[in-house]
């Protein structure tokens, strides 16, 4: 039966936008999907190899940046994007795992976030090559959502695959001994500069996949949103925590639940007290609606130092342990 | 010549304000060996503090000082002792959790701020905030000399402190080497606590002096964040001299990077600085002069 979970939510999330018609939520889907694919990057490099990278979104970037300027200079298709982004990002991996691998622990996660605003700078600075702050625009080809979602259910569901099938694979463990030890695993005749290479050039690939997807799908972009630190690199990192560091469904569960909390403190409580503001017409009804989504990124905040705190190892890691606190709370209830 | 000068001017009283950031980021990094990416946002919260005292009841930013300083070290000291020390107990597979916890809570900070005082920039306005005086054909802003001269005499404390006292000593035997320092009888968790007080009191000193030359809004932490672990990578970790060191060079840099190259560049090249030192000179400065 368990062989048969990930199947069996493969074909709901396939009848998924034919079902729910409401182009709100298959957006919300959309964003899912592209965080499936930066988390599981993020997840490769960090969660497998153990080389915590802050720089998440000089990737994203370079991916959405490849597809906007061929379509922007060339006037070609942004989807040639989907072709080239992912090998544009990894020639941007390539240089910088090359010099920067020789570093470890807190001195890589410092090199990988200065390349996160190293690239935001060119970006902004390049004016003639990427129109600098003002961002690239491109009109979307599709009106509707459901080819989008599709693409992106198709990429999300790949990179999970390819994930899963590098990990089984031999280089999977040596990237699991890296992360352990690396020095043994060195000793063991491990050449762990260049598996670290490998694992930071797929985790490019799959990130700078999700950017050129990104710019198809949102039409715009300019430096401040896709190489943004706090939007996208911190954000893959918690996808990955939440969904669980080191699994390889952990992403796919920590972008679902980390899109819909977004969703959840920016519509205040997807405007369940705006519906009861109206609802009771009373006042303190209505600027409790406005408080909340005010404040809505402080209840983000706080929930990630409670979801450090409390569940290090993410829901998918710490499964066993969360159901342990519930199940026994559920069967002192039946006693009861 | 004389923009050549004034930059120099310019950059080295820059460099003392970094220098006053970077020890506070490089005596956390140095003692927990973690990252403080919340280090900015402390400092933004005193300068908000810094503001509030001197909008609504009227002292004088550098009086705030008394104020600022004891309430980011309480601050500090609480966010240590609730939120980072527990970590060390939970086992995670990545060793970076406390790194992101710092994160988690730079985002509170911000959207607390952003929350109380929303995002519009503020400033304080006193009479030598525009002040200047010449010395030749050379411009000093007053407000950035007396800043200078604070930083200069918090370093000096800190030396003294760090050198001279038994908490001081604790704290540099714990950055050496944890086990020993335990070992000795020195209580580490106490230390933790006392060095990211320590460390936020003179982020907060930093952002309280800046105050009357600088503006405010929510987001401001985050620049100084980078700026922070720039100068503690370029002086090496836990390291004071370096850090002091690493506060003037990337003052200088990014004073003449800004004269001569452009201001586009100002924060690039930091980060370049940055890079090359990671590259050429892991460990810093504190490699070169072995303090």
């Amino acid at each position: 039966m368990k062989k048969f979970i990930p199947l069996i939510i493969l074909i709901v999330l396939c009848l998924f936008p034919v079902v729910i018609q409401n182009a709100y939520y298959q957006h919300l889907m959309i964003l899912v999907f592209i965080w499936v694919a930066i988390g599981s990057g993020w997840n490769v490099i960090a969660g497998f190899t153990g080389q915590v990278s802050f720089g998440d979104a000089a990737f994203f970037g370079t991916g959405a940046y490849t597809a906007g300027l061929l379509a922007h200079h060339f006037h070609i298709s942004a989807w040639w994007g989907m072709a080239f982004g992912g090998f544009a990002a990894m020639a941007v991996a390539f240089p910088f795992g090359w010099i920067c691998f020789r570093l470890r622990g807190p001195y890589f996660a410092l090199a990988s976030l200065a390349l996160n605003e190293v690239c935001r700078h060119i970006a902004t600075i390049a004016e003639p090559l990427t129109q600098g702050m003002v961002g690239i625009l491109i009109m979307p080809t599709f009106l509707s959502k459901i080819p989008y979602y599709y693409i992106a259910l198709a990429l999300a569901v790949l990179s999970v695959v390819f994930v899963q099938f590098v990990m089984k694979s031999k280089w999977g463990y040596y990237f699991l001994s890296i992360r352990e030890d690396q020095d043994a695993a060195e000793s063991m005749g491990i050449d762990t500069h260049k598996y670290k290479m490998v694992s930071l050039n797929i985790a490019a690939f799959l990130t700078g996949m999700a950017g050129a997807l990104f710019m198809n799908y949102m039409g715009f972009i300019d430096p401040e949103v896709v190489f943004s630190l706090h939007d996208i690199s911190i954000m893959a990192i918690l996808v990955g925590i939440i969904g669980g560091v080191g699994t390889i469904y952990g992403p796919a569960v920590g972008a679902l639940v980390m899109v819909a909390v977004h969703e959840f403190f920016r519509t205040g409580f997807f405007g369940l007290f705006k519906g009861l503001a109206a609802m009771t017409g009373s006042d303190a009804m209505i600027s409790v609606a406005k408080t909340i989504s005010h404040a809505h990124v402080l209840g983000f905040g706080i929930l990630v130092v409670l979801v450090i705190l409390y569940l290090p190892n993410g829901i998918v890691g710490d499964w066993d342990k969360l159901v342990g606190k519930i199940i026994p709370f559920k069967k002192k209830e039946a006693a009861s | 010549m004389d923009i050549f000068l004034q930059t120099l001017v310019a950059g080295i009283l820059k460099g003392g304000l970094y220098g006053l950031i970077g020890i506070g980021m490089s005596l956390i990094m140095g003692v927990m060996g973690i990252i403080n990416l919340a280090h900015g946002q402390l400092m933004m919260v005193a300068m908000y503090i810094t503001f509030v005292l001197s909008h609504y009841v009227g002292i004088d930013p550098y009086l705030s000082l008394f104020i600022t300083m004891p309430s980011l070290f309480l601050l500090g000291a609480l966010i240590q002792k609730y939120t980072l020390n527990p970590l060390m107990e939970v086992d995670s597979i990545l060793p970076e959790n406390q790194v992101l916890m710092t994160v988690g809570i730079g985002m509170v900070l911000v959207e607390t701020s952003r929350f109380i005082f929303t995002s519009d920039y503020k400033s304080v306005q006193t009479s030598y905030s525009d002040a200047t005086f010449y010395l030749g054909e050379i411009s000093f802003s007053v407000a950035l000399v007396i800043a200078f001269f604070i930083a200069i005499g918090f370093t000096l404390f800190m030396f003294w402190f760090l050198l001279k006292t038994d908490i001081g000593r604790s704290i540099r035997a714990t950055a050496q080497d944890k086990d020993a320092a335990l070992l000795m009888g020195v209580d580490s968790k106490k230390i933790t606590i006392i060095t990211f007080g320590l460390g936020a009191a003179l982020v907060g000193a930093a952002g309280t002096i800046l105050m009357p030359i600088y503006y405010l809004f929510p987001d401001i932490g985050g620049p100084f964040t980078r700026k922070a672990f720039v100068i503690t990578i370029l002086g090496g970790l836990g390291s004071t001299v370096g850090a002091i060191f690493g506060g003037l060079t990337l003052g200088l840099a990014e004073a003449f990077g800004a004269s001569y190259i452009g201001m586009a560049y100002d924060d690039m090249i930091g980060l370049i600085i940055f890079i090359l030192v990671l590259l050429f000179l892991p460990g810093g400065f504190k490699r070169l002069t072995k303090i």
